[in-house]
């Protein structure tokens, strides 16, 4: 791939913002989709695990979508209004999904011991957690399938409804779903029944996101060329990577490795995404706006990239700290915190 | 209503709602830091107390404010397609940098909510300052932002194609170092009153525990040197806008006529079909006065610009005067707070000061809101001062009634929602201060 450009460092960039927030912030909304559906002895237990596992980082997590709209629009300002345009729809919804979530968490998770259970407001998290990555996941496969145009058109508000679309909204809440379940495999290895609640809830939705990722290839190859020619032309290794690497995710969760699982899981959303986007380069959206051609003057470009490099100096040490506090085996913590 | 309006309205909505969370979001991690800070250095349960209690208010505040922020993030580009693809490159460098600010705020805040029993007592409150670094330059950055919409430069266009950007000279334009600090220091002001409210009912209501003892204060430190601050840069501010925008500024101040020895309106309702104001104090020279040191400089009048590119008058000659009436009024009650806590030496808690502390925290946000209306509607009918109209910029979608309607809903309810959890937090916080014996004792 000779001749990168300043505007393709831009694009990875971006690419990897989405990767952090599907991994990071994906597992969130799983963890609403979970919270609605907690059934069984332990449905408490569940809720409350996964309010602990969410609650110090969905926040942090929830800003790579910040970085991402707001590096899209400084570095492809035209793309940006494109998209917000002929997603009008989808945006918005996914939008209302997004503060609903957001308000509704911290509703529960902060107001709860001041006025007990908040019911309602506890419905409403789940469901939006559902609403949002179903509406980002329509939108990403209007993306894919080049309907979001230059110049708009008679469907131009309307060409992100399609059956590929709502397959990949399905796959967007499963994914999440499964991302979610392996996390909180992890996160409750000191409960055996709560871990256990969490791998059946993990493998449940590793064979809904293979069925639905291959009906989504099924249906992309009959009616999404543009992606089809992507993802079986230079994103293919990846698509096979993803292929491979499905089966050993879900191994990983049927054998019980919570560990093993989460890296697996986390990277299939990795290899699913990174098809997509190396086989369509060098459109940013296809297939009308190029990489080259929708890009902000160099000088933007570049001071962006300075401003970035900067400021990953501060960010990156500062969210390892947050990870190794909350995530990590925190020997220190489990001394200092004692249990009730 | 149109697509203008509609796109307007829903965006003027969403920043009114989302501005009072993010002034907060700059003001609560200040008192939090001292209030902690104190609490550590003096060994102090109380003070620790009262960081602790404000903590669980701002982790409410705090996520309100983020989502209500991703809103914003959105509807840029979801009702102004047309501005982002025009300026997006321009002005996003500043945006860059905020969610950089928000993230680290973000990420501490988590430390620093989750980890009272995680992290060492030190550490713990180390936390607290990026938190409040990173909330004031978060309001920095995204005020350049809008300063630059003010004073668009840094860039050069043919037609509607952007050719060259100099992002720095776009970030710091003109407006960026009066609009910023005045900003900021309002941000502290609203937080300083709004705290300052809270606990001034609570003495009213007789909670006056020594929790309020050391609340009361510490947050009308913060009003009152705010309120100084914001009555300095909001002069400074006017003269500005008197040189950059004149005509926003003739509109704020009510005058037609270009004169000499120009009159200071104070009040007034400014007739624009008539072209004068009436009801008003008139002071005479005294604009020129303030505006040019000179009681008799010429100062344009509305009449010196064609009537197509005047903004709605009333609007802004009034939400001015709100402002600068407020701004004043809650700089004298903070002074008399003080002459008062000084005199006696011991914290004032006479009921009518108490009431009136209590009427200005909603005063302080009325202060702030008509602030920017000034700025905003002031700038019309220009979203990008003489570049683009905000006119063509707006989106062309048909589905904007509903989510007005939506929005407005869903921010109704939220509001209401937070207001009753924060209320029932200090009822029980109260409750269990006075039952467990742990609370912090008079």
């Amino acid at each position: 791939m000779a001749g990168l450009t300043l505007a393709d460092g831009v694009a990875a960039i971006l690419l990897l913002a989405l990767t952090a927030y599907a991994v990071l912030a994906g597992a969130d909304f799983g963890g609403g989709v979970w919270d609605l559906f907690a059934s069984g002895p332990r449905r408490k237990a569940q809720r409350i695990a996964i309010a602990e596992a969410m609650g110090p980082v969905w926040e942090a997590n929830h800003v790579w979508l910040i970085f991402l709209l707001v590096g899209l629009f400084t570095a492809f300002p035209t793309v940006f209004a494109a998209l917000s345009t002929a997603l009008y729809l989808p945006f918005t919804i996914a939008l209302l999904g997004i503060i609903l979530r957001g308000a509704a968490f911290t509703f529960q998770a902060h107001g709860e011991e001041a006025v007990g259970e908040l019911a309602p407001w506890g419905f409403v998290f789940g469901g939006a957690s559902i609403i949002a990555p179903a509406f980002l996941g329509a939108a990403l496969a209007a993306v894919a399938t080049g309907s979001v145009r230059a110049g708009g058109g008679p469907d131009a508000t309307t060409g992100w409804i399609s059956w590929l679309g709502v397959d990949l909204a399905l796959l967007a809440i499963a994914l999440a779903a499964y991302l979610a379940a392996t996390y909180l495999m992890v996160e409750t290895a000191g409960d055996p029944l709560l871990q256990a609640d969490f791998r059946r809830r993990a493998f449940g939705a590793a064979i809904a996101s293979g069925i639905l990722a291959l009906a989504g290839l099924a249906l992309t190859w009959r009616q999404a060329p543009l992606l089809w020619s992507a993802l079986t032309g230079r994103g293919l290794w990846l698509l096979i990577i993803a292929l491979a690497n499905g089966p050993i995710a879900a191994f990983a969760v049927w054998r019980g490795s919570p560990r093993l699982a989460r890296v697996a899981v986390a990277a299939q959303m990795v290899f699913v995404l990174w098809a997509w986007a190396v086989g369509q380069w060098p459109a940013l959206v296809p297939p009308d706006f190029l990489i080259q051609g929708s890009a902000a003057p160099d000088t933007v470009l570049r001071a962006l990239v300075i401003m970035i490099a900067v400021g990953m100096v501060v960010l990156a040490p500062s969210l390892w700290l947050l990870f190794h506090v909350f995530k990590g085996r925190n020997p220190a913590a489990a001394v200092t915190n004692p249990s009730p | 209503m149109d697509n203008v309006t509609l796109s307007r309205a829903i965006m003027g909505t969403s920043l009114g709602f989302h501005i009072v969370f993010a002034v907060l979001g700059v003001g609560m991690p200040l008192l939090m830091l001292a209030a902690e800070g104190i609490g550590l250095w003096r060994h102090d349960l109380v003070w620790l107390a009262l960081a602790r209690r404000w903590a669980k208010a701002f982790a409410l505040i705090f996520a309100i404010g983020a989502v209500s922020g991703t809103a914003l993030s959105f509807e840029l580009g979801l009702l102004w397609p047309g501005f982002m693809a025009f300026s997006g490159s321009i002005i996003g460098l500043p945006f860059s940098a905020e969610g950089f600010a928000f993230f680290i705020e973000a990420i501490f805040l988590g430390l620093y909510l989750y980890g009272w029993d995680r992290l060492r007592p030190l550490a713990h409150w180390l936390c607290s300052i990026p938190i409040a670094i990173s909330g004031a330059a978060s309001s920095v950055f995204v005020v350049m932002t809008n300063a630059w919409m003010n004073s668009p430069t840094g860039f050069e266009a043919v037609g509607n194609r952007i050719v060259r950007v100099d992002p720095l000279a776009a970030a710091f334009n003109r407006s960026t170092p009066t609009e910023d600090i005045h900003m900021l220091v309002s941000a502290y002001l609203v937080t300083g009153f709004a705290v300052a409210a809270v606990y001034a009912a609570g003495f009213l209501r007789g909670h006056g525990d020594a929790l309020h003892r050391r609340a009361l204060p510490m947050a009308m430190v913060m009003a009152v040197v705010a309120a100084g601050l914001a009555g300095i840069t909001g002069d400074i501010s006017a003269r500005f806008v008197a040189e950059e925008q004149p005509i926003k500024f003739a509109a704020q101040e009510g005058l037609f006529p270009t004169l000499s020895g120009a009159p200071l309106h104070i009040g007034g309702l400014p007739l624009p079909d008539q072209h004068r104001t009436v009801f008003a104090i008139e002071l005479p020279n005294v604009l020129s006065w303030l505006t040019k040191g000179d009681p008799n400089a010429t100062v344009q009048g509305l009449d010196a610009f064609p009537r197509d590119i005047w903004p709605n008058v009333v609007l802004v000659h009034l939400s001015f005067q709100v402002m600068v009436g407020l701004g004043i009024a809650l700089g004298l009650c903070g002074l008399l707070y003080w002459l008062l806590f000084v005199r006696r030496r011991a914290p004032p808690t006479d009921r009518w000061l108490l009431m009136a502390l209590v009427v200005a925290g909603p005063a302080s946000v009325v202060a702030m809101e008509t602030g920017w209306f000034v700025t905003e509607f002031g700038r019309q009918p220009w979203i990008i001062y003489g570049v683009m109209r905000t006119s063509a910029a707006a989106t062309s979608t048909p589905a904007l009634g509903p989510t007005f309607a939506i929005f407005l809903v869903l921010y109704v309810a939220l509001g209401l929602t937070l207001t009753r959890l924060l209320l029932l937090l200090a009822q029980r916080e109260r409750r269990r201060a006075a039952s467990d014996g742990t609370g912090p004792r008079p």
